[in-house]
């Protein structure tokens, strides 16, 4: 579904990433680890099409078809979405109105479920503003529930368990596997070994390098053996 | 049709509602130019009003300790494309009394309109009032508004401004709200206001926090596009133990629109605190990209964020 060739980004003068090449197969779960700064949102821009995160050289290639030159819109309209990892906030934007956005048709009834699904109350939430109130939990989950009501055809999710306490991390990977049941595939960025476990597959990227690629439960314990216990990526 | 009809019609296409003119309970008054259409007071408010050349005279008064359940409606406008308004409204909250009221004014054709609104609000300890005030100017643009208000918040009174005017043109917009505060009043000062073509906003607000623990928040949300120019000066005063107060300004700017902002916050007391932030400029690129991340194209993302910030 996704091929992303020999991807090298640039951003102020600096190399983000160097030289990735993976393969994203249709309703898979595929998981990113790394540690912090390795390029694991970079990756996640530059798939999304965000500004100062086009390639210098390498495809991504969606579907078969080349998306390098795609705005974000268009590769939003192709399916593919992003959970941004800090989310943005919107003055006087109900919740409501923020989860019929991405909707294909818009179904309020759907946007409550979509709420229900992150385990928040629709009465409680439908109304409020998607603003600084919410805390970084609920809004976390919001972002979570605008993926859900986009039904996109491959979502990615930069690390959806931050800001998200231990007791909901189970809602969080039960989201993720709900979500790639309705069809979607998911890329799974996180560095929380237990979370990147639900993935069939993933990748390890390392200052801007794809370092490993394996099964999740490989590339998890590569990850814990050799770059956790190293002072550099902590 | 005649002048009230017409009015209220236009009242209609500004958001408003006619029915509540019909309504007993509802005290209210509507003006065209310098004619009274209509005017009603209720049991514990008194709503007077005096034609004169060029405008009318106000006087409303809340009887001490009255809540008054319905908001107040006031309607002002100039119907024809040419025309002068000048009013001058004397509001007095006594002790305790607690009431809301809701404006609109209405110029839905001007090619060369001026309406001044000189206003005093004294709010006696404990009072609360509420006041929205929502402008339609029409797609013309051949305007001047210019409303000027004195404030006095008396002990443990609280008022809450909120001004609105983000549909159809601006023409040229000059606030200039002063208020003071005494001990344990509240301000709050919310002006949204979006500018088209060579559209002219100039907002001034200032609130005096003179008594202790006083509070004052001045907001502004202002969007301008095209050749639109805004102006915000917020101000805030606090000299006494405990006063506090914060102001916030976000002014967007598209296309040639201009934009300036001063905050001007003066600290009198060691027990005293201000707080300002202000973001000028276009808009958030982060929020731009979630909604296209949604599938919506960018302009369609920044009206949304412009629509939603203005609400």
């Amino acid at each position: 579904m996704l091929k992303i060739e020999n991807l090298n980004i640039k951003k102020d003068n600096r190399m983000i990433l160097r030289e990735v090449n993976f393969e994203v197969n249709a309703r898979e779960i595929y998981g990113i680890l790394g540690p912090n700064g390795a390029g694991k949102s970079s990756l996640a821009y530059a798939i999304m099409g965000c500004n100062d995160y086009q390639p210098c050289e390498g495809k991504i290639v969606f579907e078969g078809k080349e998306i390098n030159n795609l705005s974000i819109w268009e590769r939003a309209k192709l399916g593919i979405t992003l959970a941004w990892q800090h989310e943005a906030h919107f003055e006087g934007i109900t919740v409501e109105d923020y989860l019929l956005i991405g909707m294909k048709k818009m179904n309020r009834t759907e946007a409550g479920e979509a709420l229900q699904n992150v385990l928040l109350d629709p009465k409680a939430y439908l109304k409020r503003k998607v603003d600084t109130t919410l805390s970084g939990g609920e809004r976390k989950r919001i972002e979570l529930a605008a993926i859900f009501t986009m039904r996109p055809r491959l979502a990615i999710l930069d690390e959806p368990d931050s800001g998200i306490d231990i007791l909901a991390l189970d809602s969080v990977v039960g989201f993720v596997r709900n979500l790639r049941q309705r069809g979607t595939t998911v890329i799974l960025i996180t560095h929380r070994a237990d979370v990147a476990k639900i993935a069939e597959r993933a990748a390890l990227i390392g200052e801007g390098y794809l370092v490993k690629e394996g099964s999740s439960q490989e590339v998890v314990e590569y990850f814990e053996s050799r770059c956790l216990v190293c002072p550099q990526f902590r | 049709m005649e002048d009230y009809q017409m009015m209220l019609k236009a009242y209609q296409e500004a958001g408003g509602t006619p029915d509540i003119f019909k309504d007993s309970k509802i005290a209210h008054l509507v003006v065209n130019q310098n004619k009274v259409l209509g005017s009603r007071s209720i049991n514990g408010l008194i709503l007077t009003a005096k034609e004169k050349e060029g405008g009318i005279d106000v006087d409303l008064r809340v009887k001490e300790g009255t809540r008054i359940a319905h908001p107040v409606h006031l309607c002002f406008g100039i119907l024809p494309k040419e025309g002068r308004q000048e009013i001058k409204l004397n509001a007095v909250m006594e002790k305790g009394a607690d009431i809301s009221i809701l404006a609109h004014c209405v110029f839905p054709n001007p090619i060369k309109v001026q309406h001044i609104m000189d206003a005093t609000y004294i709010l006696e300890d404990r009072a609360v009032l509420k006041y929205k005030e929502v402008h339609y100017h029409g797609l013309t643009g051949g305007i001047e508004v210019i409303p000027q208000s004195k404030i006095k918040v008396g002990k443990d009174a609280r008022i809450m401004t909120d001004f609105l005017l983000v549909k159809g043109r601006v023409g040229r917009l000059d606030i200039d709200y002063q208020a003071e505060v005494d001990e344990n009043g509240v301000i709050e000062m919310v002006t949204k206001v979006y500018g088209h073509g060579d559209d002219e906003i100039r907002v001034k607000e200032s609130g005096q926090l003179f008594g202790r623990g006083a509070r004052g928040l001045i907001k502004s949300r202002i969007a301008v596009r095209e050749r639109a120019e805004s102006e915000v000066i917020s101000e805030l005063r606090a000299s006494a133990p405990n006063a506090r107060g914060h102001v916030d300004c976000i002014e967007i700017v598209q296309g040639e629109a201009r934009a300036k902002a001063v905050p001007l916050v003066h600290v009198l007391h060691e027990d005293a605190q201000i707080t300002h932030e202000a973001a000028i400029g276009r808009v958030n690129q982060k929020e731009v990209e979630t909604l296209m991340a949604r599938g919506l194209k960018e302009e369609e993302a920044v009206d949304v964020i412009i629509g939603g910030m203005l609400k």
